[in-house]
């Protein structure tokens, strides 16, 4: 029976954890807030507006990276059938969808005073992170709406790996779309562009926002185990009726 | 295979729908004659992209629930040809109609009729992947009995790369290098629709069957 | 078929909706055996014969079939009748035998129609037909086409005792020329039970 086994091995593990992955995230957040907030100087171009991007640019790359988690736990699922993959892919979703929808908001805050609208269909980002959040509630609709768990492990999984093919094809064809539709009307903000005196503040943040997410995941995967024992004993209880 | 599909379709009812959609948009838009052709072949590729969507939840369910796909899964045939030939059995009776009828139907919405030959050409080289892909969706909810919601959401972004280039290509004058690269696109999109979709589905529909 | 077949399980394990079904279930079945499971329900009777059928996947264990044609797997080389009869309403009786001929890889024959008593019905569409008669009609399916074991799952509700006595002759047919026939059932077969697997005992 593994599947107690290795679940109790991680339990652990992540209990042990923890409280330095909160100490930390919580230590770099207050780091990166106050370098991004204070320290950094105001854009030149865009003035005190600027100050959105630490906390949007790092909620973008997460809900990317996210994403990719996800389709890669579902292939060590789908490989190895380790039962923890799926919890973890499980699990990820939401909060991968929760920074997905914080860059949108926050990208749409920014955009307002530097493209005079909330929303720019122009921005190929802004379209495939919208369609990213598209796929995000799209996965987690299966695991809400199929109630057999294995069933629904398997079939969340393969959709995540076809979602994951998608994604990079979605790319492709919005930024192929955006340039036939309006050519080089976009800001660019290019990673070499960014000064060092503001970069490091938003790689602050990113590591921030990442651990954070680490801390987040461990605990929604520890809820989920507990979760998926109190099934368990409920079955076997039925059983034993 | 295609024996099986015959009577299952939803053509009728999808074909409905499109006539439906087209009277609506001139009522939502206006009879603004300029503006229905300018909107029109967008709105057109919406429609169809929406009465197969319409059709795909029913791709494997009957074949689910009368145990045929028990069946099916034991023949000596592996499993992913059966999907293979029911997306195919889809898109030869659903998508492939509505792709050759939608275009003339333009005509209610005043397309240039110089356009008309490219818009079917390219809605049947896309409807290829819209078939392919809703089987992707119909397996999903091959299992369930209200799977119409969830179909849209998990298809629809996978319809995004379709869409974009089916439209380009339809309005072909408008892009930089007219609407051949956009017509390849689409076929390369359909092959490989083509060689995910029956792997997806039959994982899928296999994982319904345990 | 006069090979010696022996379906073997061992140690087979089996989980749905995350309750082992079926833990640790051997035993060892040799062509001319026709076998009966039995137990209450929810015991795992169709959960078994679903595994056998390679629709379930074993959690655990290993089924083996010694004898059998090399290159087949398990479930090419079984018959699956089970609850639901995979039979299309909107084509005729003819239509959806000979589909399921056709697709299991074997020439049409007419053979089939005579071994249920369906001949008179061949050309009417199965929506019209009663359930039994649909019964009837599933089970033809196993009659055209030769596969060594035979897995039915209540393969006699439904059925009229003129049908029953049909079923039971074509399973001695098929045991006599070293078949297997493996059948989830409460009710009597009408030839004598070589072997029962009684599942569910706790």
């Amino acid at each position: 029976m593994q599947q107690f086994a290795n679940p109790a091995k991680f339990l652990k593990l992540a209990n042990a954890i923890l409280p330095y992955l909160w100490a930390a995230t919580i230590i770099l957040f207050a780091i990166g807030l106050y370098g991004a907030l204070v320290i950094t100087p105001p854009d030149y171009q865009q003035g005190e507006a600027v100050r959105i991007m630490y906390v949007h640019v790092p909620a973008a790359w997460l809900g990317l990276f996210v994403y990719c988690l996800m389709g890669f736990f579902s292939a060590v699922a789908f490989v190895y059938r380790h039962p923890l993959a799926d919890a973890a892919a499980k699990t990820a979703a939401p909060l991968g969808a929760v920074f997905c929808f914080l860059a949108l908001v926050t990208g749409s805050f920014w955009g307002k005073p530097m493209w005079g609208t909330w929303w720019a269909w122009g921005d190929a980002r802004l379209t495939s992170m919208f369609i990213l959040l598209l796929f995000y509630l799209g996965y987690m609709a299966i695991w809400t709406s199929i109630d057999e768990p294995t069933r629904a492990a398997t079939i969340a999984r393969i959709v995540a790996l076809v979602g994951v093919v998608n994604v990079f094809v979605v790319k492709f064809s919005v930024n192929w779309w955006n340039t036939l539709h309006q050519p080089a009307s976009v800001i660019r903000m290019g990673g070499s562009a960014i000064d060092k005196s503001m970069l490091w503040a938003l790689l602050v943040m990113a590591v921030a926002y990442t651990l954070l997410f680490t801390a987040l995941h461990l605990v929604s995967l520890r809820s989920e185990i507990a979760a998926r024992k109190l099934r368990q004993q409920r079955i076997a209880e039925i059983g034993r009726r | 295979m295609t024996l099986a599909k015959r009577q299952g379709g939803g053509l009728g009812a999808a074909l409905g729908f499109i006539l439906a959609v087209m009277v609506l948009i001139p009522l939502a838009v206006g009879p603004d004659q300029n503006l229905l052709g300018k909107l029109a072949p967008g709105l057109m590729w919406l429609a169809l992209l929406l009465s197969v969507l319409l059709t795909a939840d029913r791709i494997f369910q009957q074949d689910f629930e009368d145990g045929s796909l028990d069946v099916m899964a034991m023949g000596p045939l592996p499993f992913e040809f059966v999907t293979l030939a029911k997306a195919c059995a889809h898109w030869l009776t659903v998508s492939l109609p509505l792709a050759v009828i939608t275009p003339p139907l333009g005509m209610l919405m005043s397309i240039d009729a110089a356009r008309l030959p490219m818009l079917m050409f390219s809605m049947i080289a896309g409807s290829f992947s819209l078939s392919f892909l809703a089987a992707i969706g119909g397996a999903v909810t091959a299992g369930l009995r209200r799977g119409g919601l969830l179909v849209s959401l998990l298809i629809l972004p996978l319809y995004v790369p379709v869409l974009i280039f089916g439209v380009a290509a339809t309005a072909g004058d408008m892009g930089p290098s007219g609407s051949v690269p956009a017509l390849g696109v689409l076929m390369a999109l359909g092959l490989m629709s083509l060689v995910i979709s029956p792997w997806a589905s039959a994982a899928i529909l296999k994982a319904y069957l345990r | 078929m006069s090979k010696r077949l022996r379906l073997k399980a061992d140690n087979v394990s089996c989980e749905r909706g995350g309750r082992m079904v079926i833990e640790n279930l051997s035993f060892e079945i040799e062509n001319g055996c026709l076998v009966a499971l039995r137990g209450p329900n929810g015991a795992g009777k169709s959960t078994l014969l679903r595994l056998l059928a390679g629709l379930n996947v074993p959690s655990g264990g290993k089924l083996t079939l010694e004898g059998g044609a090399p290159d087949a797997s398990i479930p090419e080389q079984c018959h699956y009748v089970g609850h639901s009869d995979a039979l299309k309403p909107a084509l005729t009786v003819r239509e959806n035998l000979d589909f399921w001929t056709d697709f299991l890889g074997e020439e049409k024959s007419n053979s089939a129609l005579e071994g249920f008593g369906l001949r008179d019905l061949a050309d009417d569409q199965v929506m019209f037909l009663s359930a039994g008669q649909k019964r009837r009609l599933a089970l033809s399916r196993l009659i055209p086409i030769a596969r060594p074991i035979w897995l039915l799952d209540e393969p006699t509700v439904g059925l009229d005792s003129k049908s029953l006595d049909r079923l039971s002759s074509h399973m001695h047919v098929h045991l006599a020329t070293g078949g297997i026939v493996i059948a989830a059932t409460h009710a009597d077969l009408g030839i004598a039970v070589s072997q029962t697997i009684t599942l569910g005992v706790a």
